[in-house]
């Protein structure tokens, strides 16, 4: 008993002297993220580090950040150059060129969702732990952004306008490279993608088309497409599963993939297994860029699959190159693939360069 | 002013808390659960996958790649007939430590109990979407196969020393034919008694052997994949489910 009133006045006095410092500190304007129905009505919560609140003034600054070539090491490239808003984030191109001109070995990847990487494993073979520590990366990589972070603090801060921005985001601590990742964090985790026609046609606002109804049930049904076991379902709207998974492309490895990261030979040649979302404005696909078309993708899983040790059982008709689907179920596997892809995403005015 | 009423509501609970603290009951011990997985005299857990070959009934040699299962409806009764409910529903996944052990925040008198819970989930709890967390991690099963979720994922290659060949053992709904369905899931009353004291861990253990011999021997060259819209397969595997589960005290 006395031990419990004991709490009661430590509390009281928790309770006191939190609000003596209440008063007229700057605080950055609080922001919710703009949850779509169909992810609030099926998923659990988005992943926001506690440490790093969404707000007005830190989204703004990440997405001048974001667009802005300032990070790089001789000023001509910016996040966006590799991470379009037309292609939902990512590159047209097979490989992106680095500040040098040296191309990368895989292809850039759409920013899409990211609050809703459960599993927090970023990047095509999941070296990246956390939104954040992803966002240090490109910046020092060589065939990135090449620059080194004591040199893009100090554009920053010798910059008309970015020691405001920071004070106004981060509330007066001095300009370092872990409040530039948050800034930029804050913004992607903005870039949300839930308005599609397929969503629409889910929240019975929208219909859609024979083809694209037979489509979802190619790919649904195990003994066709099979897809729904990597790539999500209705009831997943993310369309990714978050994990990793060898699916038959190689019978040997050039790029080792999560294997590299976890040093278990039992990963090589496992990859994130994408978002089907915004196909339409992503291509090439896979972590190497090498399909042009949705078509070279459904044919790969269809006739091109190839044994590896490591390919997932999945991919169970491997013996025969793949699932065999008609022409007619390819045709309409695409169509249904393709309303997934949501123009309002890549068209919405606050993911555009402000600068 | 605000938190000067949120202080005395605070302050209330915890005396009113405080107040039956000298009480006589027994002793309210917590409640731990280990899922833990066996192929007959082997352990299986994350190392052995896609690495450690096992031979079934058949003598067909295989590796597992995934394996995730889910129970629902755990309850512990004693001899009063008093029941407590351990969890709703959970999702075991072999490759993910954290699912292995389930602390359910859950204190009961000690003693002795008996455990159930279902394989699956029943008719009533297997509705089309209703579970985010489970919907978060693919768990769903085809509406056109009868909705709800998964109740078993079991992936690998078998023949694995001659012609490699993978195998789907999925678990869920039977589709007898377009549109009809037959529930497909396992009500298990464990008949051991569980002695439960302070510190102990009831450890729920499936013998993944039993799945491929009990009562129907498994052939993989028949029953591979695709499985989930073969009802025969199905039924199989519910008819299999049978004597996989035990459950022990350590
Ligand atoms: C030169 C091109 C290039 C530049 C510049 C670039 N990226 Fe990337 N980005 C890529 C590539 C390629 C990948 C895939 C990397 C991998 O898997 O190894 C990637 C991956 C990512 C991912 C992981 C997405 C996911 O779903 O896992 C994020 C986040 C990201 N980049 C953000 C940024 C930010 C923020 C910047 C600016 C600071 C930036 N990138 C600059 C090419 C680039
Ligand atoms: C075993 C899990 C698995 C299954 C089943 C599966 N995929 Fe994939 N999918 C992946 C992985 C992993 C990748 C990325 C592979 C890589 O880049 O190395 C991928 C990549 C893709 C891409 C490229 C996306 C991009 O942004 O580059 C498309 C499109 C795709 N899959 C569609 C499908 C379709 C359609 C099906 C069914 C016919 C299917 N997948 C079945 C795991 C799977």
């Amino acid at each position: 008993m006395f031990i419990k009133l004991t709490y009661c006045l430590l509390f009281s006095l928790l309770f006191i002297s939190c609000s003596s410092s209440d008063n007229d500190k700057y605080v950055a304007t609080p922001l919710e993220l703009e949850v779509p129905e169909i992810f609030s009505q099926y998923l659990i919560a988005p992943v926001i580090p506690t440490n790093n609140p969404q707000t007005v003034e830190g989204v703004a600054l990440g997405r001048k950040l974001f667009f802005d070539p300032i990070l790089s090491g001789n000023g001509t490239q910016a996040c966006a150059d590799c991470h379009r808003p037309q292609n939902a984030f990512s590159d047209p191109r097979q490989f992106s060129l680095g500040i040098d001109g040296i191309a990368g070995f895989r292809n850039s990847m759409p920013l899409q969702n990211l609050a809703w990487n459960f599993n927090e494993k970023f990047n095509w073979d999941g070296s990246a732990p956390t939104l954040e520590d992803q966002i240090f990366e490109p910046v020092t990589n060589p065939i990135e952004m090449n620059n080194t972070w004591p040199q893009a603090e100090a554009s920053l801060k010798n910059h008309s306008e970015y020691p405001q921005l920071f004070k106004e985001a981060f509330e007066g601590a001095p300009i370092d490279s872990v409040l530039v990742t948050k800034a930029i964090a804050q913004f992607l985790r903005t870039l949300i993608s839930g308005n599609s026609r397929f969503d629409r046609y889910l929240l019975g606002e929208n219909i859609l088309t024979p083809q694209e109804l037979n489509g979802i049930n190619v790919f649904m049904s195990e003994d066709l497409g099979d897809c729904f076991h990597c790539h999500g379902n209705p009831f997943n709207p993310l369309w990714t599963d978050n994990t990793f998974h060898n699916n038959g492309l190689d019978e040997f490895f050039a790029d080792l993939g999560l294997g590299n990261v976890t040093g278990d030979p039992r990963d090589n040649g496992k990859f994130k297994a994408p978002s089907l979302r915004n196909l339409l404005y992503t291509s090439p696909y896979m972590h190497d860029g090498r399909f042009e078309t949705l078509d070279e993708v459904i044919n790969h899983y269809s006739e091109g699959l190839v044994f590896s040790e490591t390919i997932d059982p999945l991919m169970k008709a491997v013996a025969q190159g793949g699932v065999q689907l008609s022409e007619e179920d390819k045709a309409d596997l695409k169509a249904f693939l393709l309303s997934l892809s949501d123009p309002g995403f890549i068209n919405n005015p606050d993911f555009q360069n402000p600068n | 002013m605000k938190k000067l009423s949120i202080l005395l509501i605070f302050s209330f609970i915890i005396i009113a808390c405080g107040s039956d603290d000298d009480n006589n009951t027994p002793t309210e011990v917590a409640v731990n659960l280990r899922f833990s997985q066996i192929f007959d005299e082997l352990t299986v857990t994350s190392l052995n996958l896609s690495s450690t070959v096992y031979v079934n009934e058949m003598n067909q040699e295989l590796t597992i790649s995934r394996l995730r299962y889910l129970v629902s409806r755990l309850v512990l009764t004693n001899s009063n007939g008093d029941s407590f409910l351990l969890s709703p529903y959970h999702l075991v996944d072999l490759s993910n430590s954290e699912t292995l052990n389930l602390n359910t925040n859950l204190t009961i008198p000690e003693g002795d109990y008996t455990l159930s819970f279902v394989y699956g989930f029943n008719e009533e709890d297997n509705q089309n979407g209703a579970y985010a967390d489970l919907n978060a991690v693919s768990w769903n099963w085809p509406e056109m196969l009868g909705g709800g979720y998964h109740f078993l994922q079991m992936d690998g290659q078998y023949n694995i020393n001659t012609e490699p060949a993978p195998f789907n053992f999925h678990n869920g709904t039977a589709r007898v034919s377009e549109g009809v369905f037959e529930q497909n899931f396992v009500v298990f009353n464990l008949p051991n008694t569980l002695t439960v004291s302070e510190n102990s861990t009831i450890n729920i253990q499936m013998n993944i052997a039993e799945w491929f011999r009990n009562p129907n021997t498994w052939d993989l060259n028949v029953f591979n994949t695709p499985l989930m819209p073969n009802y025969e397969a199905q039924k199989l595997m519910q008819q299999n489910a049978a004597s996989v589960f035990s459950a022990s005290v350590e």
